[in-house]
């Protein structure tokens, strides 16, 4: 029995799924306590919080696609028939966007352009050579005669992107509309009348005008990319689209992972130090005042340096390309894990402290309860919500700081494609004459549009689990003047 | 009778809540003369602070007068521009609130804080207004006011900071003061001297004065006219004297009745049904029906008027109506009994040996400084307490906050290191036990809060609450046996086993006590430290969880140490009271000997400064001067030499010895004979 791909867990594909893994296993758990349930309900019904996350689970889905691993079946050795497999791993991105990675061009090439960015000396018809803009191999390559052909071509494109688009809203508009209808177990027409008039508790007619509007430029984009480079190619001549959406993966595995390699320091030390005190306390103060006076970068840097100094001298260890990038992909998120666990510990130490004074501890130090057991049962599930907010705010954090370490160039392996690299790369595209623009603002572009969703998820999450935030939003006042409204017409 | 200076007409202030509207204030009218103090009284969730706030139109964001006029001699308040408004504020109508700590800017001194609301509001500044600040000060009675004018508010203690806020909302003169629980923070003796201020201040301006309050002995003290507040509406009005002779609404009386005291002792203190209802919902009838035990179908149908009585009451109830005369002389209801059988037998009391006590108890809290924390000094939280608890009796400890009574519960329990003296129950030294005796040990001594919302964990149920003692001390046997067991003890201080499931922010401030106790009940102890369990609770509430603790009681033999410094909740429920004062008790005896004969200065001055609403007893108030002096440096010879108003010259020289006065009253004082 054969197949014709063999799966591949990469260090950090394990850790993305054990991820996964433990979102699902909280949000069952969560499912079932309605007291954890409530703040999440509270996000569920921001409507920046749900127009954010919207976008993000766009990011996550490209993401996750990226992380399913796998490498080709080559044709059977004759001699030994032997199952053998491509050397280079790729993933379900990999497989989606087949045609964007084979695609490559000789070098630069501008958006939607035919021919490539510079002159090239070419032999004419009759064998006189001449400088001219050579045609692309691939963008544009279906055109005669691109000057004429080009706009209306791309014209029918988004057209066929934008009804594509519409068609998938539509869609999607169906099943959300049929599933809270069902849930509230009403017809499908007052629900849907419900959604368009945003009287429903979750803001979805938000979700899908941010969904259509994603559909409108995402859709039009995906169908010409069949057809041109739409953000171009860069120096070696592959499509910058593939670049962008592989570095989607970069950046969340950076932001995410580090998160769990930071955790168990943070909430351990951190809720010891402050539940124990004394010499425990002073000894994790202690370490952490150390490690935050060191300046992360120079840590970082020497850390990574140290471990490029191995892996060259033990190629051996690695089989690929992708798993020596991966590899060391994984090695910068520990080390930032161990960098930036210092500010979540001294904020769950704090916590700790004021924790342990209430009286519920008191009354469980009373009944004679170990102080493990308090620290599990007592203070851990209390700052959870500090724990879940740290790690949201933090998450674009860590994707900013990713790109500036590949800028500085211990970031992630050249191999790699993350935003740090591509804007490592536009430094000395900026440089040149006429100018390549293009893969810096891909990068840029997607990487905001990360960061902000993320932020702005980061702050609907803050406003629904911090009880510092006032507990009235904006939304009941906005109710109540609706109702102001109603009362003064028949007073009571 | 001149016109009225405040005229508040049918005001209605709602606030938006998370699911619907809270109607916080529905339809209050009220009018407030010149020179008069009026009272507003009401259980928390009434809607009185609201009131207030409208009245001055600093509601928080979610809030909004819906209808209705405050009228401030002729002025329109709810209509006026904000501008405007600030105009008003400060200068004609000012406001002191509950917690002077913080209400004052930390970061300004208390000096500059007050001539802010001088510039604001006159334009003084310069010389004229440090000397306007000085005024004040002086005013107000704060003791060098020259010195304190550049303390910041961190330097004063409580009863000083609500003295300086006093000052602030005197600035101006206002034509009225809003008095938001001004002395709720704080210590029974300060609150006199405040509450006297404030007397004082109304005698010599004529400014009026709309106070609020829960506590009927301030409003006794005080008030020229009282209102009660019931879930959002005025239910009550009349003059002070008619309203403690005659209260008229059956609410009224519930109240009255349901303070402790000694006159109460023998009895079961009446509790008013359930609690405050949401204002969330739409009212049919009286508002007060379901917890009424006069209530007949027409309170549950018919919304009751307002109806005036001869001397000038007004009375929102239907007994009132004069159609209805003849209910007036049905007899009440009789409210069911709330508590189910014990758990447990009962445990025959051995009063020939105590079952705790303590010898020459000292728990101190080292003050550390510097680079190196070297310990400077100590702050001594409890110097030196002996204290004996029969088994199935109650012994109250009761003191001003800071005086170390919080510190001896838990020194008893375990919780804190003492570092001399003994503690020892049935005869064994608790603090020569090692960790796993001592913890086999805790099962006899529990531990009951003050906070009920802090002593929850909010991220637990019920019956895991319940159940966390027993499976720590590992009672109760199989969870099968352990689970009948949560249910009972549930039944036993009054809520139904089904609540087993919930989470302690679905409980009221009492269910939530109720569940404390409970969990404390769950390991069968013989001794109960009851740390201030009521005094976070309203009357009505606390009565009932008196009547709790006194049943359990007696059907458990049940002792308890009682923490507390509330007198009349000690008069109902205390067999002997020892009084605290800085880390000592200054005097021991029976409740009787003690609260009627009291020996000591310090307890004479305690117990006159109690607002009492027992009219017609014109009792002489001691009025101490000053504060507490601090734990860490207490004063070289009597401890109460400072304050007391019969320290002799040997007072300062060494603390008094103890004097036995009869077979139980002992009391240090240099008055009585020295051994």
């Amino acid at each position: 029995m054969t197949f014709p791909i063999k799966p591949v867990l990469l260090w950090t594909d394990a850790l993305v799924f054990a991820l996964v893994a433990a979102i699902l296993l909280f949000v069952w758990y969560m499912n079932r306590h309605e007291h954890l349930r409530m703040p999440w309900r509270k996000v569920a019904r921001s409507t920046s919080g749900m127009v954010s996350a919207t976008v993000l689970s766009l990011f996550i889905l490209v993401g996750l696609l990226d992380t399913f691993h796998y490498q080709k079946a080559l044709p059977p050795d004759k001699q030994t028939a032997e199952m053998r497999y491509a050397s280079d791993v790729l993933s379900a991105l990999d497989a989606i966007a087949e045609p964007l990675r084979m695609r490559q061009e000789r070098t630069f090439s501008a958006p939607f352009s035919a021919y490539a960015h510079a002159k090239e000396t070419m032999s004419g018809a009759d064998g006189t050579p001449r400088r001219d803009y050579p045609r692309l191999k691939f963008g544009g390559a279906h055109l005669e005669s691109p000057a004429a052909e080009r706009l209306p071509d791309i014209a029918r494109g988004v057209l066929q992107g934008v009804a594509l688009a519409a068609m998938l809203w539509m869609f999607a508009t169906a099943i959300i509309t049929g599933v809270v209808a069902a849930r509230a177990d009403r017809r499908f027409a007052e629900t849907s009348g419900d959604l368009w008039r945003g009287d429903l508790d979750v803001p979805w007619r938000a979700v899908l005008i941010t969904l259509g509007l994603l559909l409108i430029v995402v859709m039009p984009l995906i169908v010409l990319s069949g057809r041109y480079h739409v953000f171009g190619t860069d120096k070696v001549g592959q499509d910058v689209f593939y670049l962008t959406l592989k570095s989607i993966r970069t950046g969340l595995v950076i932001g995410t992972v580090t998160t769990l390699v930071m955790l168990p320091f943070a909430l351990t030390l951190g809720i010891m130090a402050g539940y124990l005190r004394g010499w425990v306390d002073d000894a994790i103060q202690y370490l952490y005042t150390t490690l935050s006076s060191i300046p992360g970068v120079l840590l970082i840097a020497a850390a990574v340096l140290m471990m490029q100094v191995y892996m060259d001298t033990h190629p051996e260890t690695f089989d690929s390309v992708t798993r020596r990038a991966d590899f060391r992909l994984l090695f910068l998120c520990v080390i930032l894990g161990v960098t930036s666990w210092t500010g979540l510990c001294r904020l769950l130490r704090g916590e700790a402290l004021k924790l342990r004074e209430l009286e519920y501890v008191q009354a469980a130090q009373a009944f004679g309860v170990g102080p493990w057991r308090i620290m599990a049962r007592h203070i851990l599930p209390n700052v959870v919500h500090i724990v879940i907010i740290t790690i949201v705010l933090g998450f674009s954090g860590l994707v900013l700081a990713e790109a500036v370490l590949s800028y500085v160039g211990v970031g992630v392996d050249p191999a790699m494609n993350s935003f740090g690299t591509m804007i490592n790369a536009a430094r000395l595209e900026m440089a040149r004459e006429p100018i390549v623009w293009w893969s810096l603002a891909a990068a840029f572009v997607f990487m905001f549009l990360l960061v902000l969703s993320a932020n702005l998820f980061a702050d609907a999450v803050r406003d629904a689990l911090d009880p510092r935030v006032s507990a009235q939003l904006a939304r009941p006042v906005f109710r109540w003047h609706r109702q102001r409204g109603a009362s003064s017409r028949h007073p009571a | 009778m001149s016109a009225p200076l405040l005229q508040v007409e049918d005001l209605r202030t709602w606030i938006a809540g998370r699911d619907c509207d809270v109607r916080a204030v529905d339809g209050v009218s009220l009018d407030i003369r010149r020179g008069e103090t009026f009272a507003l009284l009401g259980e928390s969730g009434s809607g009185k602070s609201i009131t207030a706030l409208s009245i001055m139109r600093l509601l928080p964001d979610a809030g909004a007068i819906v209808s209705g006029r405050v009228m401030l001699d002729g002025l329109e308040l709810t209509g006026l521009p904000e501008r405007q408004m600030r105009d008003v504020r400060g200068r004609r109508i000012a406001m002191i609130f509950q917690e002077p700590g913080a209400s004052l800017n930390p970061v300004m001194t208390v000096g500059d804080q007050v001539r802010e609301v001088l510039d604001r509001h006159l334009g003084v500044r310069g010389e004229a207004a440090d000397r306007r600040v000085l005024e004040l000060f002086e005013a107000v009675g704060i003791p060098d006011p020259s010195r304190r004018l550049g303390e910041f508010p961190f330097q004063l203690s409580g009863g000083l900071k609500q003295r300086v806020m006093i000052a602030c909302a005197l600035a101006c003169e206002p034509e009225l003061l809003v008095a938001d629980e001004p002395t709720t923070a704080l210590d029974v003796t300060i609150q006199a001297q405040v509450l006297d201020l404030l007397r004082d201040i109304q005698r010599r301006t004529g400014m009026s004065m709309l106070l609020i309050t829960h506590d009927l002995g301030v409003v006794s003290e005080t008030a020229h006219r009282v209102a009660v507040m019931y879930a959002g509406e005025i239910v009550e009005t009349g003059s002070r004297e008619a309203f403690f002779e005659r209260p008229a609404h059956p609410y009224t009386n519930k109240l009255f009745a349901s303070i402790p005291g000694s006159r109460s002792r023998a009895e079961r203190l009446a509790v008013i049904r359930g609690t405050v209802p949401p204002l969330t919902r739409d009212f049919v009838g009286c508002r007060f029906a379901d917890r009424c035990d006069r209530a007949w179908d027409r309170c549950r149908t018919t919304e009751p008027a307002v109806h005036r009585l001869p001397d000038g009451q007004t009375v929102r109830c239907h007994l009132y109506a004069p159609e209805c005369v003849e209910m007036r002389g049905r007899p009440a209801a009789v409210a069911e009994p709330e508590a189910a059988p014990a758990v447990g037998g009962t445990r025959v009391s051995s009063s020939s040996h105590p079952l705790l006590a303590t010898q020459d108890l000292r728990i101190h809290f080292p003050i550390r400084r510097g680079l190196f924390k070297r310990v400077v000094g100590h702050v001594k939280a409890v110097d030196g307490v002996s204290l004996a608890i029969p088994a199935g009796r109650t012994i109250a400890l009761v003191g001003e906050s800071g005086c170390g009574k919080t510190t001896v519960g838990k020194g008893i329990v375990q919780l804190l290191g003492a570092v001399s003296g003994t503690v020892r129950f049935e005869g064994v030294d608790l603090s020569s036990l090692d960790a796993s005796t001592l913890r086999q040990r805790r099962r006899d001594f529990q531990i009951i809060f003050q906070d009920p919302f802090a002593s929850l964990n909010p991220r637990m149920r019920v019956s895991e609450i319940v159940e966390e003692g027993m499976t720590a001390l590992g009672i109760g046997g199989s969870p099968v046996e352990r689970s009948a067991r949560i249910d009972k003890l549930l039944e036993q201080v009054g809520l139904s086993p089904d609540m087993r499931y919930r989470y302690p922010h679905e409980f009221s401030g009492g269910q939530r006590q109720r569940i404390a106790i409970a969990r404390a009940l769950a390991v069968d102890p013989k001794l109960i430290v009851c740390d201030e369990p009521t005094s976070a609770l309203d009357v009505s509430v606390q009565a009932q969880i008196l009547n709790l603790l006194k049943d359990l009681q007696d059907r458990l033999g049940l002792a308890y140490l009682f923490i507390t410094h509330n007198i009349s909740v000690v008069e109902y429920l205390a067999h002997e009271v020892a009084v605290m004062y800085l880390g000592r008790i200054v005097e021991y005896g029976t409740a009787d000997e003690v609260l009627r004969t009291p020996k000591h200065p310090y307890t004479q001055a305690l117990l006159s400064a109690v607002p009492s609403i027992e009219r017609g007893t014109q009792r002489e108030v001691i009025r101490l001067q000053g504060d507490l002096p601090s734990p860490a440096a207490p004063p070289p010879g009597c401890h109460f030499e400072p304050r007391c108003p019969r320290a002799m010259p040997e007072c300062k020289s060494a603390y008094p010895a103890e004097t036995r006065l009869s077979a139980t009253q002992r009391v240090h004082c240099y008055l009585y004979p020295q051994k």
